[in-house]
């Protein structure tokens, strides 16, 4: 038995497809839980405490199961409630529930690191509620969140691997389905890994870029 | 009352079991300085965010020019007032803050013409200009284009004044202006604030320069233990008859050096 990667990389263009369902599915779902996480952050934090106290429960329960456990859920569980999903709908849903749940998190520690004063000043000199946020509040905790939240973005990226199992046609699927037709398997797991890694690598350098761009702003 | 630029009526405010403001009766009268004073957890902070609503008080009105800030009477009671009403009462106040509060990530020029900008929706180069004109009037203009972290304690705290005044309000507010700031840079922000009680600005001041409330202050209010003990001329406050717990809380100034009595 001898290792030879060339059997999996032979296999380009399909390898390339599971790669951009991967990418579509992180991109689009990352996006949408940063969206949401903001919004319930913004809710609890606005909202008086009904909301908070009702926004608090899903966010602690979604932190605290593991995330194959939700999609199991969502995908298996969803037929039983009437939700049927395709794979990478019932994916993608996943992925952005569970992320927004952590982005609230770090949206909340954001708001908290801003002094009240600075929202007081803000109100003083009559901005509303929205201009305080998209003025002040945003800006004021970009760069205190940026890190986490590409932090975030990359376990999310490696989260998406766990949605072959619910079937979803994305790089780990692909490659590992090659693996097991080729009968190439530490060949594949190696495979996946360098993919994995570069991908990351680039998220990380994109992040560092916005950083300094936003360091750039903010001058604290 | 319509001379009135404030009126405090019957205010009281309690934090939980801790009563911080007891029935206070206050008329600020327009074009004159009032100065707070008296020890720290006496309440003067809390009475002068009570008038900018940045704390609610239980109970009391507080009009700013005849209009109620914060809560409107009504048939069922007292409701509070809705975003809007509120930022209509507030439009007449420029609040400046102990610690400062300017945004970090905007310019002095950013401060001062974002509420310009944002607020009165003014065109960029006008809410630049208007707050330019500001800025010039506390003599930072050189500074405009530096971030607050790159202006010292006084400079931070000329720009919040520069800021509170863009919108042109009828009374500023200063909660402890120059408290967080060393002797040299004290003076600066104290020249400003006469500057602008000679132009004939209301203003109330929580202080503890009892020096500038004797000079500059028309009416000095001496709280103690969430209580307007009195308030009167700096001449009269100052000078005997003296309250004892007044005497006493002077005499710590006279200790140090710190006061002269005219």
């Amino acid at each position: 038995m001898s290792f030879d990667i060339a059997v999996i990389l032979a296999k380009g263009p399909q390898i390339l497809a599971g790669l951009g369902v991967t990418i579509l599915i992180w991109v689009v779902g990352t996006f949408c839980a940063v969206v949401l996480g903001f919004f319930v952050a913004t809710a609890r934090r606005f909202g008086g405490p009904v909301v908070n106290l009702v926004l608090v429960v899903p966010v602690e329960v979604l932190r605290s199961t593991p995330f194959l456990v939700q999609i199991f859920l969502l995908y298996f569980g969803g037929p039983y409630i009437g939700l049927r999903l395709d794979p990478i709908t019932a994916g993608l849903l996943g992925l952005s529930i569970y992320g927004a749940a952590y982005y609230s998190e770090i949206f909340r520690a954001g708001y908290l690191s801003v002094p009240p004063g600075h929202v007081e000043a803000a109100e003083c000199v009559g901005f509303s509620r929205l201009q305080t946020i998209l003025f002040i509040l945003l800006p004021e905790m970009a760069l205190l969140v940026l890190p986490p939240s590409m932090n975030m973005a990359i376990i999310l990226l490696k989260d998406t691997a766990l949605l072959s199992l619910i079937t979803v046609p994305e790089m780990t699927m692909t490659v590992s389905a090659i693996g097991s037709q080729q009968y190439a398997f530490v060949e594949s797991i190696v495979v996946l890994a360098l993919v994995y890694w570069a991908l990351v690598e680039a998220a990380n350098w994109l992040g560092r870029i916005t950083e300094r761009r936003i360091a750039k702003l903010s001058v604290t | 009352m319509t001379d009135s630029a404030i009126s405090i009526r019957n205010v009281s405010k309690q934090f939980g079991d801790t009563v911080v403001l007891r029935d206070i009766n206050l008329e600020v009268p327009k074009g004159q300085v009032s100065c707070l004073i008296g020890p720290s957890g006496s309440g003067k902070s809390t009475l002068l965010r009570c008038m900018a609503f940045l704390e609610e008080a239980n109970a009391g009105t507080i009009l700013i020019e005849g209009e109620p800030m914060g809560f409107v009477e009504g048939p069922n009671g007292r409701r509070r007032q809705t975003a809007a009403e509120l930022r209509v009462a507030r439009s007449k106040i420029g609040m400046v803050f102990q610690q400062f509060n300017l945004w970090p990530h905007m310019t002095a020029l950013g401060n001062v013409s974002a509420s310009l900008r944002r607020v009165r929706k003014m065109p960029r180069k006008e809410a630049e200009d208007k707050a330019m004109a500001q800025l010039e009037k506390v003599d930072l203009a050189p500074r405009a284009h530096h971030y607050p972290s790159q202006l010292s304690g006084g400079q931070q705290q000329r720009v919040a004044i520069a800021r509170a005044l863009a919108l042109d309000p009828v009374i500023m507010l200063f909660d402890e202006p120059t408290s967080a700031l060393d002797p040299e840079l004290t003076g600066e922000v104290l020249n400003v604030m006469r500057a602008l009680a000679e132009e004939g600005m209301t203003m109330v001041v929580v202080t503890h320069e009892i020096g500038f409330a004797a000079s500059v202050g028309h009416k000095v209010c001496f709280l103690d233990h969430g209580k307007l003990l009195f308030h009167d001329t700096p001449q009269k406050v100052f000078a005997a008859p003296r309250n004892p717990r007044l005497e006493q809380f002077l005499d710590t100034y006279l200790d140090r050096g710190a006061f002269l009595v005219q």
